[in-house]
């Protein structure tokens, strides 16, 4: 396969470990010379300082430059291409946001200056806050949490203060089947047993199940909407209704706001508290897993329980409040991932209000285009209308002996990062593919073609796509094996093993 | 728009495609009372030069041409041309976590250096591939080392880091998990051992002690040790200047290790983007939070990396998950990577000695609150008890002094914390003994 489609095969460099180009004396720094007196490290006290740090590498800047771009090269990324994992939103990172991350006074801010010499960064904090406020129709914001997972636990935490000041911060909290694994393991960090609902056949929340399950011993519903199947939840508004008649509260997972940007805000639908993954709906990049930023909004009711300091307005001026007395406390030191903050500002400035519509739909467009063409080799197991991503199953392939991961590891092949295999749990084999609106639609038809090509290969010779990856630097890495004797650090040849090279 | 790759002929094209005539069909199925009834209340979108200018006018309302002598937790160091370099490459910047191994191999082998690196650097056996930040990893150091004794109570020292230790309380407070607080001794400003002693008991699960700690004075980790060791309960030891394991001989007595990499290569950047980490002892790996990435091999027995053990994490094992976490601080721990690999060995111990050095210097030269050894951080008395007074008059002469400590620690309201780096010259720090003289 080389030269098809997207891709062909070229030279890629081999590469070692760091520590396995260490050579003593080698180094990659210079320090300018120290203009006081270099003080002896036993100053440190007795036994306090340390010989040296064994094995740690010596290595030219050379080869620190090489190395870490020839590891880059085994790399795929957005710049590289579609990247459709559902649930991710992973569309194009705009470089002028990292431009303006390093902007001189906001990149040196130091959180401890004096608020009068920072009077820039806390404008552009509240610009965000006031932005995901009217974008999420919600009347108080936090960007303080640092991913989403954080912004959850900062939410569950705003609902229990809530209902603790009520008089009972009450026992469970309710999640759908469908929900992301971050759900449960939130609620049970903030102390609430969970309880799993089962979606309907539509791939909804059933408001009947719902009902039955709700009492007052329930402190909050988690729901994510778009849902991880694709779909807006129809009963959104009586869900909420069900859960607000037993004094509950409606925690939404904002992990799919890019379908809703501009079209639906999840205050004007009854949700009482949400999170936002500013690395997702924002822009943001992913860095290979991080830094995100997990912006809250909630409803009135809840912001006496915001964490933290506040940002607030004075004589002109911002300053930060501390003194809150019904605060949550503080979920993590300082002010949030203020540089992630930035470049969600940065990306939400160059669409403004009507651009960030058209963002979204374009994402619809793209998911049910996707959805159209793919969906006479693949099966849908649910009808429900597509939002911005789209699940198959590969029930079909599967009778032929090729899994979701099989069918993902192929993919690669053409020159594609996989879409999310085996998630969500609702649907066996799922196959969830989330394009963004940053696709051009010449992208998204050889990602079909590729689709579509190992449609048919499993249909005549299932066993070859069953060893893919085959033009990949390492294939098929055993993972089972890395569980069982794991090694998760580097460690020098022992002598007797040196002597024997 | 020009992030959005498509003429309207091609949209058209599409929705022809799908059986649909216009984009709004797309959402006519949504509930109606869901749907917004008016355009977003916010401007139109703006030029990348107009974006551009606008963050350079915010900047210059920040402070800007300041020496500064802030730390308490995030530090002024150099950061080496390369960290951008190699951060900012797409392959880099633009991955997602690398579940799919045969494509990410460069993100995973950067991780497995990063946790080797910090493993040389702590003294542990394993370390895992970045939590937030420093004041998050403590709270998750605090629940991994409660499951592992099956007890619920933790003693934090009162001179951690006072924002870390608020963190703690949010998280565990909830979960049922007593905090309690041991007294640092007036005089040297390090833990008071035997006040430490009276909280450990048969319910602790862990003490927190931060060494170099807040007021910069280094912690006796082997004394510290036996108190926790002696009740059954583990030791976790606490950093936020990672400048300082070039100098300092790890703590191997703590059973857990965390703190705060910013020093390494991170802008300080207000506050964040930083990144923390959280490493401990082999017998304690499946306890551990976060992501692990282990060395294996392929199909065909190449030498491969993957991410592992994932049977702790969320997406697994849902409500009883290690933690909650899923996003991390990847890109912040490569950059960090990349530091220690420019700095290496030697650089890493000419950097801690060169901090160690200033801020003797600066700390020879003010009236000291503590006794005892301290390594780019320390406490002094400000000129007439009044930092405020003492800092309004170093921004006249551009520089901004230590942080006033009354409203962390009422009793030390007369103090200031200053810090003191390779990157403060001589010249400045003869400027604020003048002042503060």
């Amino acid at each position: 396969m080389s030269g098809t489609g997207k891709t062909v095969q070229v030279l890629n460099q081999n590469e070692g470990l760091l520590f396995e180009q260490s050579s003593p004396g080698k180094i990659g720094y210079q320090l300018p010379p120290l203009d006081v007196p270099e003080v002896d490290p036993k100053v440190l006290g007795a036994g306090n300082a340390r010989a040296g740090i064994e094995d740690f590498p010596e290595v030219s800047e050379v080869e620190v430059i090489r190395h870490f771009t020839r590891l880059s090269t085994w790399n795929y990324g957005i710049d590289l291409g579609l990247f459709p994992l559902g649930s991710c939103t992973m569309k194009y990172n705009p470089r002028v946001n990292e431009l303006v991350a390093r902007t001189e006074g906001l990149a040196w801010a130091h959180p401890y200056q004096p608020e009068d010499l920072s009077q820039g960064a806390m404008e552009i904090t509240a610009q965000l806050e006031r932005a995901i406020g009217e974008i999420t129709g919600m009347e108080s914001v936090t960007l303080q949490p640092a991913a989403g997972a954080h912004g959850e636990m900062t939410g569950i935490l705003l609902i229990r203060s809530y209902l603790e000041k009520q008089g009972n911060p009450r026992k469970i909290v309710l999640v759908p089947d469908s929900a992301h694994g971050t759900n449960p393991a939130t609620a049970a960090m903030v102390g609430y047993e969970v309880r799993t609902l089962k979606s309907n056949d539509k791939g909804m929340v059933d408001p009947s199940t719902l009902e039955a399950a709700m009492s007052e011993d329930v402190a909050a519903f988690m729901v994510t909407n778009p849902n991880t199947v694709g779909v807006f939840e129809e009963n959104i508004a009586q869900i909420a209704a069900i859960v607000h008649a037993k004094g509950g509260q409606v925690y939404m997972d904002g992990a799919n706001m890019n379908a809703l940007v501009g079209l639906a805000r999840p205050g004007d639908f009854g949700m009482d508290v949400m999170h936002l993954n500013l690395h997702k709906t924002m822009s943001t990049p992913h860095g290979g897993g991080g830094p995100g930023a997990g912006a809250v909004a909630a409803r009135a009711h809840l912001e006496p329980f915001m964490p933290t300091p506040r940002l607030k307005q004075v004589n002109g001026s911002w300053t930060w409040d501390y003194s809150r007395p019904d605060t949550i406390g503080k979920v993590r030191a300082f002010y949030g991932n203020f540089g992630v903050l930035v470049r969600a500002l940065s990306y939400i400035m160059a669409h403004g209000g009507p651009g960030l519509r058209t963002a979204t739909m374009d994402a619809l467009l793209n998911a049910n285009y996707l959805r159209k063409r793919l969906e006479p080799y693949f099966d849908l197991p649910y009808q429900s209308p597509s939002m911005h991503e789209v699940v198959f199953s590969h029930s079909r392939q599967e009778k032929k002996g090729a899994k979701t991961m099989d069918i993902a590891k192929r993919l690669i092949d053409y020159g594609f990062h996989p879409y999310t295999t085996a998630f969500p749990m609702i649907v066996p084999g799922a196959m969830m593919i989330e394009p963004t609106e940053t696709e051009p639609k010449q992208e998204l038809d050889l990602f079909v073609d590729a689709m579509v090509a190992i449609a048919k290969e499993i249909e005549t010779d299932p066993a070859f796509v069953l060893k893919a990856p085959y033009n990949t630097r390492v294939s098929r890495v055993d993972e089972t094996m890395a569980a069982r004797k794991p090694i998760l650090r580097w460690r020098a040849p022992s002598p007797q093993s040196r002597a024997a090279d | 728009m020009r992030y959005l790759p498509k003429s309207d002929s091609e949209r058209q094209e599409m929705l022809a495609v799908i059986g649909m005539k216009s984009l709004d069909e797309l959402h006519a199925h949504l509930p109606a009372d869901a749907v917004m009834k008016r355009p977003l209340d916010l401007a139109p979108g703006v030029s990348e030069y107009e974006i551009v200018d606008f963050f350079k006018a915010r900047g210059a309302e920040c402070a800007s041409g300041y020496a500064s002598f802030l730390g308490a937790g995030v530090y002024a160091h150099y950061r080496p041309v390369m960290c951008d370099v190699i951060a900012s490459r797409g392959e880099f910047l633009t991955s997602y976590t690398p579940y799919q191994a045969e494509m990410a191999q460069g993100t995973l082998m950067t991780i497995f250096e990063f946790q080797t690196m910090i493993c040389q650097l702590t003294g542990m056996d394993v370390a895992n591939a970045s939590m937030y930040d420093g004041s998050t990893a403590v709270p998750e150091a605090a629940m991994m080392a409660c499951r592992i004794t099956g007890r619920d109570k933790v003693v934090v020292a009162r001179n951690v880091h006072p924002e870390y230790r608020q963190v703690l309380d949010t998280y565990l407070k909830r979960q049922g998990l007593p905090v309690e607080t041991a007294a640092y001794d007036a005089k040297r400003g390090t833990v008071d051992l035997d006040d430490l002693a009276r909280h450990v008991d048969g319910h602790t699960a862990a003490v927190i002690v931060q060494s170099p700690n807040f007021f910069g004075g280094i912690e006796h980790a082997a004394a510290i040790a036996e108190i926790a060791h002696k009740a059954g309960a583990l030791l976790i030891w606490v950093f936020t200047e990672a400048v300082s394991l070039g100098l300092l001989e790890p703590a191997t007595e703590a059973d857990i290790v965390c703190g705060e990499l910013q020093s390494f290569a991170i802008s300080p950047s207000y506050g964040g983007p930083y990144a923390g980490v959280i490493a401990t002892k082999e017998k304690f790996i499946r306890q551990i939070p976060g992501r692990l990435v282990g060395e294996t091999r392929d199909a065909d027995g190449r030498r491969a990396f993957c991410l592992t053990l994932s049977t702790r994490e969320q997406h697994i094992r849902r409500e009883k998950a290690t933690s909650n976490i899923c996003t991390n601080q990847a890109l912040i721990a490569l950059m960090a990577t990349v530091f220690m690999s420019v700095y290496g060995k030697q650089g890493l111990r000419e950097l801690a000695t060169q901090n160690l050095s200033k801020a003797h210097y600066l700390g020879s030269r003010l009236p000291l609150r503590f006794e005892g050894p301290f390594f780019n951080e320390f406490v002094a008395k400000a000129k007439g008890g009044s930092p405020a007074a003492q800092n309004a008059l170093l921004r006249e002469r551009k520089i901004l002094g230590g942080i006033p400590l009354g409203d962390f620690y009422p009793e030390l309201a007369d103090c200031a914390l200053w810090c003191a780096t390779e990157m403060n010259k001589k010249t400045e720090m003869d400027v604020v003994a003048e002042v503060c003289a």
